[in-house]
């Protein structure tokens, strides 16, 4: 779990307290995943246990500090170098969404696409004003936002191709679901001049 | 804040009878001084249509288009021609440089043609580079300069003795994506400094620099985002 290897990885660059990590996570990543403290000190009993850190004593203020062991900075090494992996995709809301629009009759799926493509575009608008407030200085949080900026990107190029491709079936007239489709779309556009 | 460019029911028809494709099927669209709009859609949409009919490099069929207050339907081609070179830019994804002439020269051409001295149109040619962050680079030739610093002389361009209308159609084209944001940063830029500005685009990423992204279909604007949530709207949000 990225949340082990990522706390691993700032224990790496010196020895910390549980709230100090947990700053150093959310100064990374932008609180774009915050974590409580608690899932901090459970993480850190965790790695104690499976002999990747261990413990360094207690600060003048009685915080107890972790430090990174030999083990521990193998575990980081052998993260860095190999690559996440795609997994089963995680069950996709508007796949489906979309996937059941065309299926079922008298769904105006042009008007599904538009709606989503216009939802999407206000959420990339928002990650582009963090972006634009971010400084040179935040590259990591900076990065996490263009992460956040290509997923949405993403979804509106499929958007995109979905409608090109409703576009087509509904020119090539293939069935007579999609030919319904077509009637309601210029009915709308009717009612909108 | 005001507006400076007003487009009212504005339709678009090329050719005749039988062969006439509408373009444009009566599309209102007003952008204010400080306001950032993309207009995004599938191909055929009418996007460009918009944005050259916005800058008078084509006519309506009908409706009217009005920068800075003038109905551009109301002037002469000589006067549509002055209007064009004093409150439009034009950033296009063939950039146009012309390749025997410097940077300097490239952007201060069209101060020279609406009749500027020489010297004072360098000046403002230099102060149009410095914005663009190019300012060491204005001698150079076209050919000499990346992409990116050639895409950065056609912004200056258009940007050049402070024109309050930019219009810019897919103005990242060949360029990598993180040279490409940079455009987009220096289009904000200038939007937040008081121009209004115009992207059609096809790449949402881009789009979202926009304060507002209008979606057209068929010559139609069929949805948009609407202006950005503020402290007050939230809080409207909330009460109700």
């Amino acid at each position: 779990m990225s949340i082990r290897q990522g706390l691993l990885a700032l224990l790496e660059q010196e020895p910390m307290y549980g709230y100090q990590l947990r700053a150093a996570f959310e100064s990374s990543t932008g609180a774009t995943w915050p974590l409580n403290v608690g899932q901090v000190y459970t993480t850190l009993s965790r790695l104690e246990r499976d002999g990747l850190v261990e413990s360094a004593g207690h600060d003048d203020e009685g915080h107890g500090i972790y430090r990174i062991t030999p083990a521990g900075r193998a575990e980081v090494a052998d993260w860095f170098a190999t690559p996440v992996g795609r997994g089963t995709p995680p069950r996709d809301e508007l796949a489906i969404k979309l996937a059941m629009a065309v299926t079922v009759p008298g769904v105006d799926v042009r008007a599904v696409v538009q709606a989503q493509r216009t939802a999407t575009l206000r959420a990339l608008q928002d990650y582009t004003r963090l972006k634009a407030r971010a400084t040179d200085s935040d590259l990591a949080w900076s990065l996490v936002l263009d992460s956040l900026v290509f997923d949405a990107e993403a979804e509106v190029r499929w958007l995109d191709h979905c409608e090109a491709r409703l576009a087509r079936a509904a020119r090539d007239g293939q069935s007579t679901g999609e030919q319904r489709q077509t009637v309601s779309v210029h009915q709308a556009d009717e009612v909108r001049r | 804040m005001s507006a400076v460019l007003e487009i009212a029911d504005l339709t678009r028809v090329h050719g005749k009878g039988e062969a006439a494709v509408t373009a444009l099927r009566g599309v209102t669209l007003t952008v204010t001084a400080g306001e950032m709009v993309a207009v995004m859609g599938p191909s055929g949409s009418g996007k460009s249509t918009l944005l050259t009919c916005a800058g008078g490099l084509d006519t309506p069929t009908s409706g009217t288009v009005t920068v800075e207050g003038t109905d551009l339907g109301s002037l002469s081609r000589k006067q549509l021609a002055a209007l064009r070179r004093r409150s439009v830019g034009y950033i296009f994804q063939e950039l146009n440089l012309i390749p025997a002439l410097t940077a300097a020269e490239n952007v201060s051409l069209p101060r020279e043609l609406d009749g500027d001295g020489h010297r004072e149109a360098r000046a403002l040619a230099l102060v149009a580079l410095e914005e663009v962050g190019i300012a060491e680079l204005a001698d150079r030739f076209p050919d000499d300069m990346s992409g990116g610093q050639q895409q950065r002389v056609a912004i200056a361009r258009a940007i050049v003795g402070d024109r309050r209308l930019v219009l810019a159609d897919e103005p990242t084209g060949a360029l990598d994506t993180d040279t490409g944001e940079q455009v987009l940063r220096l289009l904000r830029a200038r939007c937040d400094a008081g121009a209004a500005g115009v992207l059609v685009t096809h790449e949402a990423r881009h789009a979202a620099w926009a304060d507002r992204v209008v979606f057209l279909r068929d010559g139609l604007m069929v949805d948009e985002t609407g202006p950005a949530a503020t402290a007050d709207s939230l809080l409207h949000g909330i009460r109700r």
